[in-house]
């Protein structure tokens, strides 16, 4: 099973830690993020640029989407993320339990959506359309799996 | 450059309540156009917070919280990963996407070796070190 | 929006739709360098005009009809080719939106042949390899001549005018503006393969402190291999360089220590190693088994990176399976360089004296003379088979054919290791 471990800073309780880790944080999460890979169950993990450095586009009905500067603050914005495979929720829970978080950061765990687990209909919906090649190539084989929408 | 590009949950996502077909095939086609144009790193839909866990940590304590949660407006519904030449391509490949409701999108740069700065070499910096004197003494 | 955001998405929508935009236009007129100045005069005026107007909802489209615009009015004036007018006007009257939807756009372009076509013209064998890279740089990359030059270290102008040579000598040969077929396929294909993975090394090879263009070479490399498997997915060399590009660019956080100098795969930090890399690249390398059939040399040389990416440790790596891929590749594309991996791997795998015996046949290959690998193999096998004398003068000679200081160090600190009873430090 897929998960999400998205990394909150400020969703915990206490003060959290400014943006930048100090050397002892770094070499502690390098320690974990080995411990995950040595482990199997490491699929990906990026950290992320602060949310003043992005963007966000606002979609409304029938409109163009309008574009916005990044988001003023950082409360609830994910500072980085796993995602790991692993048998159960319950050994995610286990993995983000180990994990180096500083005081004040939370571990959000989020089951990743299999394109199998999906109803017919909705995969049907999904795969219409795309010109699939006589040579039966199942496209989700290659690392892309479609969004569900919200 | 790499990015990731996350889109929120709303209160159908957090609901369970699926798309439209429609939609849903014009996600299909969008999918494909960008593993066409060779930007799509990956692309994940994910289950809503009453199916996920928090945990929370607090000095050397942890709580674990089970979903949902309430802030429906940071959670995630989901994300794709994707390789461009910049933020404003990002914005163009983003704005061609099919939401056809209120939906909002956040786009956030991945960090590159390069931004981590002073916490990656001090150990290398000593190796240096260490080398160069092995060096001055032998020569 | 401020000017200067506009021409940033203008950049922006230029390098989504350069490329498909150009392809058009030498599907109608099938003319490059005819096509290209269309392109680029339809950008002049989106420049000129999007800050006032507003980017256009639908760029690709806007482009599209501007250059057929353009291309009727240069037609009307020159007064040549009625026939290519009348084609254009037709075009022009019946012009389709642009599409939305994959429905709409296979109507268009049912097979993606339009951009594979000009893959394939700008790849062209009858052009200099130089040639053919800048050429798909610019058409498929959507790089201008100054960002090419900047990757490549060579000045502008050399570059414009290999560009300007190149589409003259395509016109000249009244090249046939198609996909190739039948026959023809593998070597043409071949010729795409090596352009892309030769932009692909151009930027591997970079080094810290060099343009940033550079490394970024490997991105355009990656972007139009990527590109090149959704055109042509039943190739398996196209997948088998994929899996290559993905697997050697997942250790590009590895590869270089601060100093900027090389790191030596064997030595890296594979924690740094990208694992959603490595994932795309063995999903890639799986799709060229599966297509069936032995596997070509980019393939092989994808297996073999797989065989590194898949060890959690480089005590962990799978030598006999890599001393058994590099003796395939070396009936496929034999190469002393080849021969030289071999013998490491052998060397690994069955043993230092096996591996000596490999290394030991090369030493008169004309091409390894001046190489520092093949002494610093040599004398990594000879010190551990214990004849340290020779492994000595080996990467003594090793550090005087070295390449850079970091190199040179490294072997004069082996060569030195070899001269005392207790290796240093």
């Amino acid at each position: 099973m897929r998960f999400m471990m998205w990394l909150i800073p400020g969703a915990g309780e206490g003060e959290s830690p400014g943006n930048v880790p100090d050397a002892d944080g770094v070499a502690a999460m390098a320690q974990y993020d080995q411990a995950l890979w040595r482990a199997g169950v490491l699929l990906a993990l990026d950290g992320l640029c602060p949310p003043s450095t992005g963007a966000r586009v606002f979609f409304a009905d029938g409109g163009p989407a309008l574009v916005e500067g990044p988001r003023s603050g950082t409360r609830g914005a994910p500072a980085g993320y796993w995602m790991i495979d692993v048998a159960s929720l319950d050994e995610a829970i286990a993995w983000a339990l180990r994990c180096p978080a500083a005081a004040g950061e939370a571990i959000e765990l989020q089951r990743v959506q299999e394109f199998a687990d999906l109803a017919a209909d909705v995969q049907q919906a999904l795969t219409q359309g795309i010109d699939r090649q006589a040579d039966g190539v199942d496209r989700n084989a290659l690392c892309r799996r479609p969004v569900a929408v919200p | 450059m790499r990015c990731m590009v996350i889109v929120k949950a709303s209160s159908d996502s957090e609901a369970g309540v699926m798309p439209s077909e429609q939609l849903l095939t014009a996600m299909g086609h969008y999918n494909e156009e960008l593993v066409k144009a060779g930007i799509m790193l990956a692309g994940e839909g994910l289950q809503p917070s009453s199916k996920g866990v928090r945990v929370k940590f607090s000095g050397r304590a942890r709580t674990v919280t089970d979903g949902p949660f309430a802030e429906t407006k940071e959670l995630i519904a989901g994300f794709w990963l994707w390789q461009v030449k910049s933020m404003q391509e990002a914005i163009e490949w983003l704005k061609r996407a099919p939401f056809d409701d209120d939906a909002e999108v956040e786009i956030r740069q991945v960090f590159e070796a390069e931004d981590f700065g002073a916490e990656f070499t001090p150990e290398l910096r000593e190796q240096e070190e260490r080398l160069r004197a092995q060096i001055a003494a032998k020569s | 929006m401020s000017v200067t955001d506009t021409h940033r998405t203008i950049d922006a929508v230029w390098r989504i739709e350069s490329a498909r935009l150009i392809a058009g236009l030498v599907r109608m007129l099938r003319d490059v360098g005819l096509a290209e100045e269309l392109a680029q005069d339809a950008l002049v005026v989106a420049l000129e005009q999007w800050p006032q107007t507003g980017v256009p909802d639908n760029p690709g489209a806007w482009l599209m009809t501007t250059a057929k615009h353009r291309a009727i009015d240069r037609l009307r004036r020159s007064k040549l080719l009625e026939r290519k007018h009348e084609q254009l006007m037709h075009e022009l009257e019946h012009e389709r939106e642009y599409a939305r939807s994959a429905d709409e756009a296979a109507l268009d372009d049912p097979f993606g042949d339009d951009l594979l076509r000009l893959i394939f013209t700008a790849c062209h064998p009858l052009l200099s390899m130089e040639a053919r890279v800048a050429l798909t740089l610019r058409l498929l990359g959507g790089l201008t001549t100054e960002e090419i030059a900047r990757a490549f270290l060579v000045p502008e102008p050399t570059i414009a005018q290999r560009i300007v040579r190149a589409k003259r000598s395509l016109a000249k040969a009244a090249v046939a503006y198609e996909v190739p077929r039948g026959d023809e396929i593998a070597a043409r294909l071949s010729s795409v393969l090596g352009v892309v993975y030769l932009i692909f090394n151009e930027g591997y090879s970079a080094t810290a402190g060099d343009d940033w263009m550079r490394p970024a070479l490997c991105e355009d490399a990656l972007r139009l291999g990527r590109v090149l498997a959704g055109l042509m997915p039943r190739e398996p060399e196209v997948h088998g360089l994929v899996a290559l590009m993905e697997l050697q660019a997942s250790r590009s956080r590895a590869r270089v220590d601060a100093r900027g100098e090389p790191i030596l795969l064997l030595e890296q930090d594979r924690a740094l190693w990208d694992r959603l890399l490595i994932r795309r690249g063995l999903a890639a390398l799986k799709r060229a088994r599966e297509l069936g059939g032995a596997l070509g040399p980019y393939a092989l040389q994808a297996a073999i990176a797989a065989c590194h990416a898949r060890a959690l440790t480089s005590e962990e790596t799978d030598w006999p399976g890599i001393a058994a891929l590099y003796a395939t590749l070396a009936r496929v594309a034999p190469s002393p360089i080849v021969e030289l991996n071999r013998a490491v791997a052998v060397g690994m795998a069955g043993g230092a004296a096996a591996g000596l015996e490999l290394a030991d046949a090369l030493l008169d290959e004309p091409s390894l003379q001046r190489y520092h690998l093949l002494p610093a193999v040599r004398g990594d096998l000879l010190a551990r088979l214990g004849r340290i004398d020779e492994a000595r003068r080996e990467f003594e000679r090793a550090a005087g054919l070295a390449m850079n200081r970091r190199e040179r160090e490294l072997m004069r600190k082996r060569a030195r290791a070899c001269g005392e009873s207790a290796p240093p430090e």
